[in-house]
């Protein structure tokens, strides 16, 4: 009986992550809460705070911060199609992108709507366009929807080149931002060395989203992630969460068992078009100016690696392994020509070592660690 | 539409050239997943490392002025083993680095794929950035020839002169389009047989159907994943002389749109099925061709993939099926 808390004690050790989050885990409720508000305060003052070692030395905090935080957000969308129902898709960006020209093509180049409302809009278009292509193709599985997918996303790049009512290949200039309201003037924090003195000279104006300062586009994209996170909680940890997962394991079985398989593939496609095509409508009124080569292929396995890299099936897997893949690249801006290198040399020794994950979902340790103790113990039987 | 029929026998002849050459390369993609059951994303550099080592070996050697036929031959028989030789040795690296752990530990095919497409950055890569690598080690002064521009496109010296043969319609049939196609078919069909009639070609459908059963029957599975590594690797290498003899120039990414393309042909003739990926290289040369007479030719790849969705819709698994692991002897 001591055999199951040892094997989880011995896991737990390893992963130095999931021992941080258990000791979490274990303190009273408000203690929990406060920590929960502290860190999230904490996000929002990050790009004011400027601290050494994390912000990159060469580029501007605040934009790699909103870089970083789009990729989290498309990471939680695909993490719902691949994590929870296990639907390959090559093709977010394909989503990302239909957000990102809806925003612009109805915002400046066709009319001039508001963005507030633009950025819903995005994501409704790119939800039809998800249940568009979903229904069709998801009777197809596995591998032939990784590439069916990889097919629509570069439809949509290319149809975005050869398209003059979209602006073909110079792409679309002028995106609208989202309405300022100037109310007071935030200082930064600049370091020497170790040594934090408060910068009154530099200065975010809240909330004035212009061209110059990056911060206030951060903090939308932040609160975006929040929203979603707490509609995306409530609905893995509901019926349809289950459905998925079940989906995910074994499709056929799930069927047998009564789940409308393809209508929850449908949902988890449509879910995942919707958070995609939010983050691209964030992308494109952040970049202002928008054309094809802003939407490569190159971009949908990013995302991918994102999601594979964290731990395909956890929200904070896919949280961190999103950071991760979008914010190495800036660290090693130094080596600007080696970092694709660096990068795919990362991915592999991850993928070697880490096969699950950084973060692997809970029961997938828990299906992996019953199997380890059946398979000692056939092998204990052997040897009897 | 007048367009089409006005130029059929031209766009026919070009797709067909182009079909050959996406077949090839699909085969890599095809015997890959029909014994692991993982998409290979790195044979799209496979083949690029092939088209660079069939350059250079050309380089190195340099074509006089007026060959004769015998030293045409020979000259391209060097270019071949040279693209082969290391397209197959870059499949085995593939295999070794980013599979073979991976493999042991029965990690999920995700996984292998995000390993494969790291892999497929590093090869890229190295090869985009050869003038500076080799600028580390002191050497881009004697690799001159090997290593300028090594973002810019890189021409190919084929020592075969284009030459039309005959006619057919308004399209004049050239020397090269026959060898391509000819080789292509040649191979195509020489693999087929391997794979029906030979014992490792029997070993490699036996890890197809079952690789844990195969094992227990003796087949030394490993064995059978490293020379199935190794023939797409082959096979990717001679598609990068018969695309260089065709089209004359290669790039550090040219792997990646023909890969995609490739990967399409094998997943429309159904992958895993070695006579589906030829099928899938012709009906995606061709139709890309029609369909660019069409539409127009800035269109061309979206109906290569329109397509693709089209056939997947009405024939899940392919136009053949997945068949690498039913076939019969």
């Amino acid at each position: 009986m001591t055999s199951p808390t040892a094997t989880a004690g011995k896991s737990r050790s390893r992963n130095p992550l999931v021992t941080v989050a258990d000791v979490i885990r274990r303190q009273p409720k408000p203690v929990r809460v406060l920590l929960g508000a502290l860190f999230v305060v904490l996000l929002y003052l990050l790009p004011l705070l400027n601290p050494p070692l994390i912000s990159p030395s060469q580029s501007d905090f605040g934009a790699v911060l909103f870089n970083v935080s789009t990729y989290v957000l498309v990471a939680l969308g695909l993490n719902i199609v691949l994590g929870y129902a296990g639907l390959l898709d090559l093709g977010y960006v394909g989503f990302y992108a239909i957000g990102a020209y809806t925003v612009a093509v109805l915002g400046s180049l066709h009319a001039h709507v508001p963005l507030l409302l633009l950025l819903p809009l995005a994501a409704l278009v790119a939800t039809v366009s998800g249940v568009l292509l979903g229904a069709p193709t998801l009777r197809v599985r596995g591998d032939y929807l990784a590439i069916v997918t990889l097919g629509f996303g570069e439809i949509i790049r290319l149809t975005a080149v050869n398209l003059q009512w979209v602006g073909a290949a110079a792409g679309i200039s002028n995106v609208p931002r989202p309405p300022s309201v100037e109310i007071f003037k935030l200082p930064h924090v600049s370091w020497n060395g170790f040594v934090a003195t408060i910068d009154l000279d530099n200065t975010t104006t809240f909330i004035k989203f212009g061209v110059l300062d990056q911060i206030p586009y951060y903090w939308l994209a932040l609160t975006v992630i929040f929203i979603i996170l707490a509609g995306e909680k409530r609905l893995v940890q509901s019926r349809v969460g289950r459905a998925w997962e079940a989906t995910r394991e074994d499709e056929d079985a799930a069927e047998l068992m009564g789940v409308p398989t393809f209508k929850f593939k449908l949902l988890a496609f449509s879910c995942g078009a919707f958070i995609g095509g939010l983050s691209g409508g964030l992308f494109a009124t952040r970049q202002a100016f928008i054309n094809p080569e802003s939407f490569p292929l190159l971009l949908s396995i990013l995302f991918l690696a994102a999601v594979v890299v964290g731990g395909a099936g956890n929200r904070w897997g896919v949280i961190v392994g999103a950071i991760i893949v979008s914010y190495l690249p800036e660290i090693f801006r130094p080596f600007a020509d080696y970092r694709v290198l660096v990068f795919g040399i990362l991915l592999i020794v991850l993928a070697n070592f880490r096969p699950q994950g950084l973060l692997p979902p809970k029961r997938t340790v828990r299906a992996r660690q019953v199997d380890e103790e059946l398979e000692e113990l056939e092998e204990g039987a052997a040897h009897v | 539409m007048s367009y089409l029929i006005h130029n059929f026998a031209a766009l026919t002849g070009t797709g067909l050239i182009k079909g050959a050459v996406y077949g090839l390369v699909a085969l890599g993609y095809t015997l890959v997943y029909g014994v692991l059951r993982l998409i290979n994303f790195a044979h799209s550099e496979v083949f690029m490392w092939g088209s660079f080592a069939a350059v250079w070996a050309l380089a190195a050697i340099g074509a006089g002025p007026n060959p004769s036929p015998l030293e045409i031959a020979l000259l391209l028989l060097v270019a071949l083993v040279a693209a082969t030789a290391v397209s197959g040795a870059t499949a085995l690296v593939v295999e070794r680095v980013a599979y073979r752990r991976l493999i042991r530990l029965k990690a999920p095919p995700l996984t292998a794929l995000i390993s494969a497409i790291g892999m497929s950055f590093v090869l890229g890569e190295i090869m985009g950035l050869r003038d500076k690598i080799t600028g580390w080690v002191g050497l881009d002064g004697t690799l001159h020839l090997y290593v300028s521009g090594a973002r810019d496109n890189t021409r190919f010296a084929n020592p075969l002169q284009s030459r039309i043969l005959f006619n057919i319609g308004n399209y004049g049939v050239s020397n090269i389009d026959l060898l391509v196609l000819g080789c292509a078919l040649v191979m195509m069909v020489a693999l087929d047989q391997f794979i029906r009639r030979s014992r490792l070609g029997r070993g490699i459908r036996a890890v197809a159907q079952d690789s844990d059963a195969a094992a227990l029957m003796g087949v030394n599975k490993q064995q059978v994943i490293r020379v199935t590594f190794l023939i797409g690797g082959v096979m990717a290498g001679a598609a990068a002389l018969l695309y260089l003899m065709k089209f004359g120039v290669t790039r550090w990414n040219a792997g990646f749109l023909l890969g995609v393309k490739a990967f399409t042909a094998a997943v429309l003739g159904g992958i895993g099925n070695v006579r589906g990926a030829l099928l899938g290289g012709f009906v995606l040369g061709l139709a890309e061709n029609y369909g660019s007479a069409i539409v127009g030719s800035q269109w061309q790849d979206v109906v290569a993939f329109v397509l693709l969705i089209v056939i997947l819709l009405f024939r899940p698994t392919g136009l053949l099926g997945e068949s690498l692991g039913r076939a019969r002897a």
